[in-house]
């Protein structure tokens, strides 16, 4: 297979749009649990239930449309091979829970893979849906219009008091987590991001890295998401995220800025140092490509790189993951043997770009 | 870089020990991490529902020191759930309700629970299933009507207030008829 296939491949269709306010942040995303009002939730409910809902699924939804989303197909996990549950999940499109605990889980994605809806995960349903860029509301008028759209067939678990019912007290309520993914280099040199994640984990909501273990951010890629799920409606809580994600993209401009102005030649020297090593190296670990495509994204948002498009953070951030590596070699492949062909998919990655 | 261990797998975890301000640094393969108690076997040791479950007990007993005492002060008959089976001890343990019933059978148990995760917060306030929802969209409409009309006459505002008063009128009209219409 040609790089730029697997590339192809690898990446959502919706990824590559460029949505508002894509400069800072990636993608903007809204998730509804729901479950099934007669069926025990997965965690204790028989293998015929879990069987039964899969069959509802493949039969009710499977290849059909809605809206802007096509051809809807049920995949199963205990179909795939490990790699491809892997890269399933290096594309969000499912979560690490739907692979370790579920051999009755399965996914149903839409063909521009901007719609997943994750079945029998920790909830019956869960429906996940991405806009490129800040569109949380977007987002949230769509994924509640296919919400509608699935529960003209399904009696959902639900409770006048305490909203969606779910198998996890967190959860409870709207059932919504809503999130947007941001690129906020400019916060981590100025080290500001230290003092305003405490502030915003405050306000009800969370902050962490996407990529990486624990509170390293790989790549200066965060999730904000919210919190609390009762006691608030689904436009409430997304009215707030808005609020405190606009802040934050006001402030990364400002600190992008100001950095500019004040060490432009550091600046400009570290992000085309950055670039040199991604199209030089022969061996390079995952941390050190994060932090390279930061700063080579950084360089492209200020105009400093020219014949790269925006979407290589993402997109590289995403290839170069274990799960793509391998399957792009088409086999398992040691840590070791990884950083070497991390390297070199992301110099031919590069070198693509420099042909046109 | 070897592992410092066995000497033959690379080493892939790497950190720094501080034990009475000494500190070392230690280079091991996973294996030799697991073997040598570099790492704990249980990484789940700290994962949510632990951490939930923590909340639950702390919550149903504050001063709680002895479990025995915990359990005892928890109310015999046995809360469980019919249709699933979870009894309430097993929800505070795993985290989990095990189905919608669980919701009913813990009943008012679970206030101070969703008070504490969700900010204070114990009744949903949000969408309302369009097919199942029935009368509760009206229901809901009425409740958040009488907010407004109390908060329109505690600021004096009569004229607005008797407006609203008479669309919670039609409301309610409007829901009794859609049940009456069984009895009638």
């Amino acid at each position: 297979m040609s790089l730029q296939q697997f590339i192809n491949e690898a990446i959502s269709p919706w990824m590559q749009e460029n949505g508002p306010d894509s400069d800072i942040v990636l993608s903007s995303r809204i998730r509804l649990a729901r479950n099934f009002e007669q069926v025990p939730f997965p965690i204790l409910a028989n293998q015929e239930d879990l069987d039964h809902i899969l069959d509802f699924f493949q039969q009710e939804y499977g290849q059909q449309s809605f809206g802007n989303y096509h051809q809807f197909e049920l995949v199963r996990m205990n179909e795939l091979q490990s790699i491809q549950k892997r890269v399933l999940v290096e594309k969000h499109l499912i979560s690490p829970h739907l692979v370790e605990h579920s051999n009755h889980g399965a996914a149903l994605i839409s063909k521009n893979e901007q719609v997943s809806v994750m079945v029998n995960e920790e909830d019956h349903i869960r429906i996940q849906l991405y806009f490129p860029g800040f569109q949380l509301e977007k987002a949230l008028k769509q994924a509640s219009e296919f919400d509608d759209w699935l529960e003209e067939k399904i009696n959902y678990a639900f409770d006048e008091d305490r909203g969606y019912l779910t198998s996890c007290p967190t959860n409870v309520g709207t059932g919504m987590r809503a999130s947007v993914m941001m690129h906020l280099p400019a916060l981590v040199m100025t080290q500001q991001i230290n003092r305003m994640i405490p502030a915003i984990n405050q306000l009800g909501l969370v902050v962490r890295g996407i990529y990486g273990e624990g509170s390293e951010a790989l790549g200066n890629i965060f999730q904000i998401s919210n919190q609390i799920t009762l006691g608030k409606s689904e436009t409430d809580i997304v009215e707030d995220l808005k609020s405190v994600v606009q802040q934050l993209i006001e402030q990364e401009r400002n600190a992008r800025k100001r950095i500019m102005d004040q060490s432009g030649v550091q600046l400009e020297d570290k992000i085309f140092r950055s670039y040199g090593i991604l199209s030089n190296s022969r061996i390079i670990e995952s941390k050190e490509a994060s932090k390279c495509l930061s700063d080579v994204r950084l360089g492209i948002d200020l105009g400093y790189i020219q014949h790269i498009p925006k979407t290589i953070l993402n997109e590289l951030m995403i290839l170069t993951q274990p799960g793509f590596l391998q399957q792009y070699a088409q086999k398992n492949l040691s840590p070791e043997e990884r950083d070497v062909r991390r390297a070199s998919l992301i110099r031919e990655r590069l070198k693509l770009e420099n042909n046109l | 870089m070897e592992c410092q261990e066995c000497h033959q797998r690379p080493a892939t975890l790497h950190f720094t020990q501080v034990i009475n301000g000494h500190k070392k640094e230690v280079h091991v393969c996973e294996k030799c991490a697991y073997e040598q108690g570099y790492m704990s076997q249980n990484s789940e040791s700290f994962s949510l529902p632990n951490l939930l479950s923590g909340l639950f007990n702390f919550d149903s007993y504050p001063m709680s020191q002895s479990k025995n005492q915990t359990s005892s002060y928890e109310a015999p008959p046995k809360l469980q759930c019919e249709k699933c089976g979870l009894t309430y001890d097993e929800f505070t343990k795993i985290g989990k309700f095990g189905c919608a019933k669980c919701y009913k059978t813990f009943g008012e148990k679970l206030n101070p629970i969703f008070r504490r995760v969700h900010s204070g917060n114990s009744v949903h306030d949000g969408k309302v299933p369009k097919r199942m929802g029935g009368d509760i969209h009206v229901r809901k409409q009425i409740e958040e009507q009488r907010q407004k009309l109390n908060h329109l006459i505690r600021s004096e505002e009569f004229e607005e207030a008797a407006k609203v008063r008479d669309q919670i009128r039609m409301l309610e009209k409007q829901m009794n008829s859609e049940q009456g219409d069984g009895d009638q």
